[in-house]
């Protein structure tokens, strides 16, 4: 394996796990969902638009999933499924989908822990059948579209970084 | 791992700065995000120590241009260089695209760049990534310093070079940086290639976008 290799996600893919995120939203009464890659990228987002910068966000939830599923083994367990961190109003709750996304969900007052884990466990099970879907046709989709989209780019690039 | 987003038409890579610890990977980042138009980067992220020690990674993404109508997306990582660190350095490089070694050129690191590059090659393999085919460049930082070595004895140290099996690849490659040098070469007798280096002074900001460029357009390269 030479790095980690290409994954892509097409516009159908993302608007099937837009519509789970809102039907999410929407039975737990929850503020924003989102869904990010296990290296830290932000890959869809639904609710409230928040005040907050979504893509540093993304990359230290990632990082915290990360530290948390070593120390998850450290104590004998394979890893933790899902975190949840509590604050005075604010509160998150994270959880593991297929191994290779994490579902945010960001929650006030207005529900409650259990409602947010109750629906959660829905949406994961949709999302999971979605992505393990979308892997299975990922061989497909490296050979034909996204290996090759920057075939015959070259000069391209090399003019991008000319300067 | 990039990430091709159809949806808002996005190419995401990962670059991480790797390298022993006080080398300059944090001072990189500081610099790239200094210098470039707040619009085409985003926040700066640092999990540091109260004595600006980097704990756990500093964040920074940028985009470098579109391509295809795609925006390049790059999000630049650095690792915690101190050598007890490394749980932590382990899962930056989850999913890594490409990597800067950032070596500290005074004589006196010289074994702190071994034990790193070591580390690099030997995190890299637990999680079945080849260095050898994974966009790489090094970074000869700190050359300003009285005691910084000649970049000859920090390339026969650190940029040996690994032998070239593929036939098709043995041939001399010059490299494109520099006149007279080769990237790949035949050395007594054996094909030998080495992964360009550039030097920096990231305190003042030299070498840190050649550094930069170079290796966005390596990860580029291996999508076409």
């Amino acid at each position: 394996m030479n790095g980690a290799g290409t994954w892509a996600l097409d516009e159908a893919d993302y608007h099937r796990i837009s519509e789970h995120l809102s039907d999410l939203l929407r039975e737990s009464n929850a503020r924003c969902a989102m869904l990010v890659d296990r290296t830290g990228q932000l890959l869809c987002k639904s609710g409230e638009s928040m005040s907050f910068d979504a893509t540093a966000f993304a990359s230290l939830t990632a990082a915290d999933f990360s530290a948390n599923d070593q120390l998850a083994k450290m104590i004998g367990e394979e890893d933790f499924a899902s975190l949840f961190h509590q604050g005075e109003k604010e509160s998150m709750y994270l959880a593991d989908v297929a191994r290779r996304v994490i579902l945010v969900v960001l929650f006030d007052e207005r529900t409650t822990v259990g409602l947010v884990r109750l629906r959660v466990r829905q949406t994961v099970r949709d999302l999971k059948q979605l992505f393990e879907d979308m892997f299975d046709r990922a061989p497909r989709v490296e050979g034909g579209r996204s290996a090759g989209l920057l075939e015959g780019a070259e000069d391209e690039i090399d003019r991008l970084f000319s300067d | 791992m990039s990430m091709i987003n159809y949806a808002s038409r996005e190419i995401n890579c990962k670059l991480v700065y790797y390298g022993p610890g006080l080398g300059g990977k944090t001072t990189n980042l500081e610099h790239v995000y200094g210098k470039v138009a707040p619009e085409r980067r985003g926040k700066m992220v640092s999990l540091a120590t109260e004595t600006e020690r980097t704990l756990f990674f500093d964040f920074l993404p940028v985009d470098l241009g579109t391509i295809r109508g795609f925006k390049t997306r790059f999000h630049l990582y650095t690792v915690p260089g101190q050598v007890y660190y490394n749980a932590s350095r382990k899962l930056i490089l989850k999913g890594v695209d490409g990597v800067v070694f950032v070596a500290d050129s005074q004589v006196d690191r010289m074994e702190a760049n071994l034990e790193s590059m070591q580390n690099l090659y030997d995190n890299l393999t637990e999680y079945g990534y080849d260095l050898r085919k994974t966009p790489f460049v090094l970074q000869y930082n700190k050359r300003d310093l009285p005691n910084a070595a000649p970049i000859p004895d920090l390339q026969a140290q650190l940029n040996p070079g690994w032998e070239v099996e593929d036939p098709a690849r043995q041939r001399a490659m010059p490299d494109p940086e520099r006149d007279g040098e080769f990237l790949i070469q035949q050395v007594d007798g054996t094909w030998i290639e080495r992964v360009p280096y550039f030097e920096s002074v990231a305190m003042r900001g030299d070498g840190v976008f050649e550094t930069l460029r170079h290796v966005a357009k390596l990860v580029l390269k291996t999508l076409s």
